[in-house]
């Protein structure tokens, strides 16, 4: 609750960024999201309350899009991409490689709750494919030798 | 790279971004200063003048969209920049935001003070968390300086800047449906018209401009509108940027002139085929618009002339294949990518786009059947004119001219299976 307060304040600063209260929807549940780590049911309800939105809407809305959870995730969220550039220089094999060390494959969490994998649609960065990102830190020039190294340094 | 001095890479080949310091140090927001002893009509003029289109797919005239809104009897406007940045293949918008984040920030400032927007939102991809950073810290220091707020440079003029983000869905680059998003809905795209110059976010009268777009403005009104108009195409002149990866030996942004070729791009600017390969065939503008082959590449890139020759200029993201590539698993991959995409508004899209998957996926597999290339094309066919907004549409076409140029690999595919 001591948390919920905390993105209270947040939220009641961001209802001073937009004229209607409805558009602080996505970056509230940003703030859910970035506190618990995914959106839970209860979660969305309590979005709902804060911005007197219908709980249906609140759904609706967050299930939209693609970065929102609606489930638990692992401590380090693995985007990998696979769109055309990446796939043409290789990102598909990276799969496998995941699949090998980590028994991970996508939308799936190891069972240690280290990563999950999501499989990403172009993020930017094609002229370092293939690339992903965990969390929010880009890694480009993949390789089936590299990508292993990289992972371990997140705990 | 090129001879010109870089504007609107100016930093990009330096780690970090450029503070707002360093940007004056180049003569940054003096423009501003400029566009300030003008009248708005003025600043609209010269964006006129420069012939600048947008940068963001559509290729709409800048300053006609501007003039719409101006015309317009409500008062109070927003201005929007369109930071979605979803085109597979494209990565221009991004180093401006991470390297040069200020020259869009004063690119806003002016744009906003032409079209009379006192606020205006930075519509970012939620995929850009270190950009959003990025311009966060450039935005407080735009405020400390006094080149946004209430009365920007003392002269009271008032423009309010904010980000709102993304969570990761294709069609919120479609303007309409980025309006939505910001509204707090599905992005799912609006009929138009209205058009968001008349009706858009809070249904006041919006100009969306991409990133590319309002980075050009500072530049046009630092050299004059018809100096800029002299760069590159006469059709659709100025600097553009262009993403470019897959088989090159330099993949990377490249600011040129609108018109180059994409021989040039391929061969000079980003020295050729890896492993001195043969060219297979060219995606010029994100995977949105029709791949092209070998023997097209002397076409000039830009609005114009890209149309002639059966593709668009798009984004400006050029995807190159040598010829290793599997051009059906290609085809696959992108229609998968529209498949996910599509917001499931209208019929034609939802249930086409996942046909011409369910088809090219059993292709792919070696178990394609007699009729698949030509029930592609009726597929596509039947998307095409049908949907609600150009995703659907460019789907179809994608599709279309691989099938086109790429028939007898198709074919392999039926007889192999
Ligand atoms: C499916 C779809 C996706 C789009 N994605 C983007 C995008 O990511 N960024 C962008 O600037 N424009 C995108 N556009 C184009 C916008 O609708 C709009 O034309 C553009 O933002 C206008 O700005 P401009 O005139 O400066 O180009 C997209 C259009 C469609 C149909
Ligand atoms: S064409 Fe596709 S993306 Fe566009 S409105 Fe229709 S279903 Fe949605």
């Amino acid at each position: 609750m001591a948390l919920d307060n905390k993105i209270l304040d947040e939220i009641n600063e961001l209802k001073r960024k937009y004229e209607d209260e409805r558009s602080c929807l996505l970056p509230a549940l940003y703030l859910f999201q970035r506190e618990y780590g995914w959106l839970s049911p209860e979660a969305l309800e309590r979005v709902a309350e804060i911005l007197n939105i219908p709980k249906a809407t609140v759904k609706g809305v967050s299930t939209f899009y693609a970065m929102f959870s609606h489930k638990p995730m692992g401590r380090h969220l693995i985007q990998l991409c696979t769109n055309v550039a990446c796939m043409i220089m290789g990102g598909e094999r990276l799969l496998d490689i995941l699949k090998g060390r980590y028994g991970l494959e996508p939308n799936l969490t190891t069972p240690d709750r280290r990563f999950s994998l999501v499989i990403m649609e172009c993020i930017g960065a094609c002229d370092t494919a293939p690339a992903m990102l965990v969390d929010t830190d880009l890694h480009g020039n993949l390789t089936e030798e590299n990508i292993i190294g990289i992972l371990e340094r997140y705990e | 790279m090129n001879s010109r001095e870089s504007v609107l890479l100016k930093n990009a080949d330096r780690p970090g971004p450029a503070g707002i310091d360093e940007y004056g140090e180049w003569g940054g927001y003096r423009s501003l200063h400029k566009a300030l002893s003008m009248e708005p009509g003025q600043v609209l003029d010269e964006v006129k003048k420069s012939g600048l289109r947008g940068r963001g797919g559509a290729g709409f005239p800048t300053g006609m969209k501007w003039s719409f809104a101006v015309a317009d009897p409500q008062t109070q406007k927003y201005l929007l920049c369109n930071a979605d940045e979803g085109e597979p293949g494209t990565f221009k918008d991004r180093i401006i935001i991470e390297k040069n984040p200020h020259l869009l920030i004063e690119g806003m400032v002016i744009s906003a003070y032409a079209v009379g927007a006192a606020s205006g939102y930075i519509y970012l991809r939620g995929e850009y968390p270190k950009a959003k950073d990025i311009l966060l810290r450039a935005i407080k220091e735009a405020y400390e300086k006094n080149y946004l707020g209430d009365s920007i440079l003392g002269k009271g003029v008032v423009f309010h800047l904010h980000i709102h983000c993304g969570a990761g869905a294709y069609i919120c680059g479609e303007e309409t449906a980025l309006i939505e998003s910001l509204e707090g809905k599905r992005g799912q795209p609006r009929i138009k018209p209205p058009f968001p110059v008349n009706e858009g976010f809070s249904s006041k009268p919006t100009v969306v401009n991409n990133v590319e777009t309002l980075a050009n403005i500072p530049y046009i009104l630092e050299i004059g509108g018809d100096e800029y108009a002299k760069i590159g195409s006469p059709e659709c002149p100025g600097l553009k940027l262009f993403s470019v990866s897959g088989h090159v030996k330099r993949p990377g942004v490249y600011e040129l002139p609108m018109g180059v070729t994409l021989r040039e791009i391929i061969y000079t600017h980003c020295g050729g085929i890896r492993g001195d390969r043969k060219l297979k065939g060219v995606i010029p503008g994100g995977v949105s618009t029709p791949v092209l082959l070998p023997d097209t590449i002397d076409c000039p890139m830009d609005f114009f002339h890209l149309g002639k020759v059966g593709s668009m200029l798009g984004s400006g993201a050029v995807i190159v294949f040598d010829e290793t590539v599997d051009m059906v698993k290609v085809c696959l991959r992108i229609t998968k990518f529209f498949e996910h995409e599509s917001c499931g508004k209208c019929t034609p899209c939802r249930e086409g786009v996942s046909w011409l998957r369910a088809v090219l996926e059993r292709m792919s597999n070696g178990s394609g059947r007699g009729g698949d290339k030509d029930l592609l094309t009726e597929v596509s066919n039947n998307i095409a004119g049908k949907t609600f907004c150009p995703l659907g549409e460019n789907a179809a076409a994608a599709v279309q001219s691989f099938v086109n140029n790429f028939g007898d690999e198709f074919k392999e595919k039926i007889k192999s299976g």
